[in-house]
């Protein structure tokens, strides 16, 4: 093990020439698994396929090999995207393409091994062989780079992702990982690490869109000692984790990036403030991390470059508003995590009063991308305005989800029909929603617009931070700002009135849009709709007067809705209606005469005693006292029960 | 309990105002909650007031003051989760258990809190039940989960 590492430093790491001796890359190659004596499975392992079951299907395939005697390597690998697929298998026979299979739980996994490795190939759950050169092809066996779901992506930074083994730095440095970071600290200083990030056209991917290599520079201009660089792996909205994916597979390019930006800004600390219950994340980067400082990639004068970087793992403790970086600041300080106000920024004065610049995971992924290809490869992807990709976490009612990237520029057409494969189930679409818990919805009409930062702003939405969420017909629009503001206002941080205060009123009167009414007298319709009106002012309130992001942003879901869906508002106003029957005080249930066979398994479960009847007779509903729970019409065995 | 919390004590200097969230996350994560003895040691050990600390930690939604239930559940009511009915599998907990988010039974058995997304959208609304997922549940499915897990402890 210390042999290989040597070797690894002395003959990858600190060669100069970019193209190395083929006798190393022959090394490489193995160490790649490019070159295989015996079969490799590899088993994806990041969160979603454990959630989805992948802890048992290894369990399985390790005890498929013992029992058989077969000798094979297992290996566990990130999350190459594709949610529904599983826990996705790999399997890699010596000398052939990869054949990837979806959906192979434990129970499938002996029948799966037995027909592999007999060249049987199962065409079911098989879905399809990914390869590069030197391998022999399957034969009437699609590649998975057409399948609809790769073939419409650019994958630049989740080019590793699902590819090796996240906890093998050897197999990054294979991967021709860390030798930018050494060139960079080796060659240039670090203005002119600034200056080709600034060239590349980066901008933040966390919403905002300031030019990082720009921020980099006031940080470094700033004179002073002790600065500090943040990675805001904070991620906290309700559908987002880009980034939590990002470090359960690839933890050692971010590695590398937050390296290089730290030497560019002149910061010889570093933190990763991780969100609390990212458990595999942080287990990774902590591991990944502790591996760095033991090649001495991290650590005091790194290979003599007189660099010195210290990486430290923060994690989170359970706040939404610690996203906003003056918050974060806060919080890694001991303190209540509270906005301030800006100026001054962080790039003055950060963490203890010094300069620190923030970063958020993407962006610090693209940075050793940038430095190996340079700025014009950078630039030449996306538009003039937005280089490079974009990763999003596609969520909600899609027919597949999981986490893709894109070219910017690519318009969201593109990834609603393409990549995630429309609508769920056959349903209408109804919204896309960008940005998470702020964020606006885009209707059907405005999907020829571009994933970049522009065109977005000009149709009043934003990137976000990744979140990327289609609802379907199936979704009450009233239902779901109620939603948002309910986050919202649990996750407020209680510094500033108009935020505290404003959503807390605006849960308070969506609630009442929602909710059936104590009493049904003709004042209540009145009043409910003089509420709704007041909710128009109360948001321009917030937007104007809240003092971050949060509480600026926070009535955003809600005005957008009102502008795009306010006929469901009205409908749920004034004819008390629900046209997705999703807001249970005002769905009302029938019982057809014709089927009720007078069961009475619905009088049973009735938690309001509403239904009345004679065994073997129809029953029927009291409608004053029916809640809408739905109960009677989930347990009915004759689809006699429907909403009215 | 005062042995665990001595011992994390031991390993942080004194008077580090910025180790606070970290050392009240490895009692938590160690001792199970935060009780009141941690905090006063925890205030003569920082040189801060024990006020200030229970200001912070009760700012922050990980901190637990009383210890979590044998079975502890957490619920994803992410958007995608929402969207799929985490609605009423949260209401059906509640009256099952009787208990807010947060809270722990009066025996001592069950404590729930809700996560704001787990990351399997495809498969919600997703449970997790002390390491071991839950995926695709309903709310009519909750008493029989709860009736299978009280027989567990039990046993």
């Amino acid at each position: 093990m210390e042999a290989r590492r040597k070797y690894l430093i002395d003959k990858v790491l600190l060669t100069a020439s970019d193209v190395l001796p083929s006798e190393v890359e022959r090394e490489l190659q193995l160490i790649r698994r490019e070159r295989v004596s015996i079969p490799v499975i590899y088993i994806s392992s990041g969160t979603s396929s454990l959630i989805a079951g992948a802890g048992k299907t290894e369990a399985a395939v390790r005890a498929y090999l013992t029992e058989m005697e077969t000798t094979s390597d297992v290996v566990g690998t990130g999350c190459s995207g594709p949610a529904n697929f599983e826990p996705l298998v790999c399997i890699q026979l010596p000398g052939k393409n990869k054949l990837v299979f979806r959906n192979i739980t434990e129970e499938k996994v002996d029948a799966l091994l037995n027909a592999v490795f007999h060249n049987d190939i199962p065409d079911e759950d098989l879905v399809g062989q990914s390869g590069s050169k030197g391998f022999e092809t399957w034969h009437g066996i699609p590649f998975i780079d057409d399948h609809p779901y790769f073939a419409l992506q650019k994958r630049v930074i989740l080019s590793n992702c699902g590819c090796y083994d996240p906890s093998s730095i050897e197999e990054y440095i294979a991967r021709g990982g860390y030798r930018t970071f050494v060139k960079s600290i080796r060659h240039y200083t670090p203005d002119e690490v600034c200056e080709i990030i600034e060239k590349s056209g980066l901008r933040g991917r966390s919403g905002g869109g300031f030019l990082t290599g720009l921020k980099w520079k006031y940080a470094l201009n700033t004179s002073g000692s002790g600065k500090y660089l943040i990675c805001n792996a904070k991620e906290s909205d309700p559908g987002g984790y880009t980034d939590r994916t990002i470090m359960e597979s690839d933890p050692h390019r971010l590695i590398e990036g937050i390296s290089i930006a730290a030497y560019a800004t002149g910061a010889s600390t570093a933190f990763i403030y991780i969100r609390s219950g990212s458990d595999k994340a942080t287990e990774t980067v902590r591991r990944a991390v502790s591996q760095a400082r033991d090649l001495g990639l991290l650590g005091h004068n790194i290979y003599s470059s007189g660099f010195n970087l210290e990486i430290h793992i923060a994690i989170d403790a359970g706040a939404f508003v610690c996203g906003e970086e003056t918050a974060l600041i806060r919080s890694l300080e001991g303190r209540r995590g509270m906005p301030e106000l800006k100026p001054p920024y962080p790039t003055t004065s950060g963490l203890f009063g010094k300069p620190t610049v923030i970063n958020n995971v993407e962006t610090l992924m693209n940075v050793p991308l940038i430095m190996k290809n340079g700025p014009e490869w950078f630039g030449s992807m996306g538009t003039e305005g937005s280089s490079g990709t974009k990763v999003f976490a596609l969520a909600g009612r899609s027919r597949f989800t999981g986490i893709v990237e894109v070219e910017m520029g690519t318009p969201l057409k593109t990834i609603v029909e393409g990549i995630a494969g429309g609508v769920r189930d056959g349903k209408e679409f109804k919204a896309l929603q960008l940005g998470g818990s702020t964020g606006t919805f885009i209707t059907a009409g405005y999907l020829g617009t571009g994933v970049c930062f522009d065109e977005l702003r000009e149709i009043g939405s934003g990137l976000g931070a990744g979140s990327f969420i289609i609802i379907d017909e199936t979704t009450c629009m009233v239902d779901l700002v109620r939603y948002y503001m309910d986050f919202m206002h649990r996750e407020s941080c209680g510094k500033c009135i108009p935020c505290r205060e404003g959503t807390g009123r605006m849960l308070e009167i969506l609630d009442h849009v929602v909710k059936r009414p104590a009493s049904d007298d003709a004042g209540t319709t009145l009043e409910r709709f003089k509420g709704v009106m007041q909710l128009e002012t109360i948001a321009s309130v917030m937007k104007d007067t809240s003092l971050c992001g949060l509480g600026q942003n926070a009535p955003n879901p809600f005005l957008s809705a009102m502008n795009s869906f306010r006929e469901e508002f009205e409908e749920h106003i004034f004819d008390r209606k629900c046209r997705s029957n999703v807001c249970r005080g005002l769905r009302t249930f029938t019982i057809d005469v014709e089927k009720c066979t007078g069961c009475t398994a619905c009088a049973s479960k009735c938690p309001v005693n509403a239904i009345y009847g004679t065994r073997l007779q129809p029953f029927f509903i009291v409608e004053d006292k029916c809640i809408g729970c739905g109960a009677c019409h989930d347990v009915c065995k004759f689809s006699a029960i429907s909403v009215k | 309990m005062e042995s665990v919390i001595d011992e994390i004590f031991g390993r942080y200097k004194q008077g580090r105002k910025e180790d606070l969230i970290p050392i009240l996350q490895e009692i938590q994560e160690k001792a199970g909650h935060i009780s009141e003895y941690s905090i006063v040691r925890l205030g003569s050990l920082l040189g801060i007031s024990t006020t200030k600390i229970y200001g912070l930690a009760t700012f922050y939604d990980q901190f637990r003051f009383f210890p979590a239930g044998k079975v502890h559940l957490r619920v994803c009511h992410g958007t995608s989760c929402f969207m799929n009915g985490s609605g009423p599998v949260l209401a059906s907990l509640k009256e099952e258990l009787g208990i807010e988010p947060g809270q722990t039974t009066r025996d001592g058995r069950f404590s729930y809190e809700v996560v704001t997304c787990m990351g399997s959208c495809s498969i919600g609304p997703v449970i997790e039940v002390n390491g071991e997922y839950h995926t695709g549940v309903k709310s009519d499915q909750i008493p029989a989960m709860i009736k299978r897990l009280k027989h567990l402890i039990d046993n």
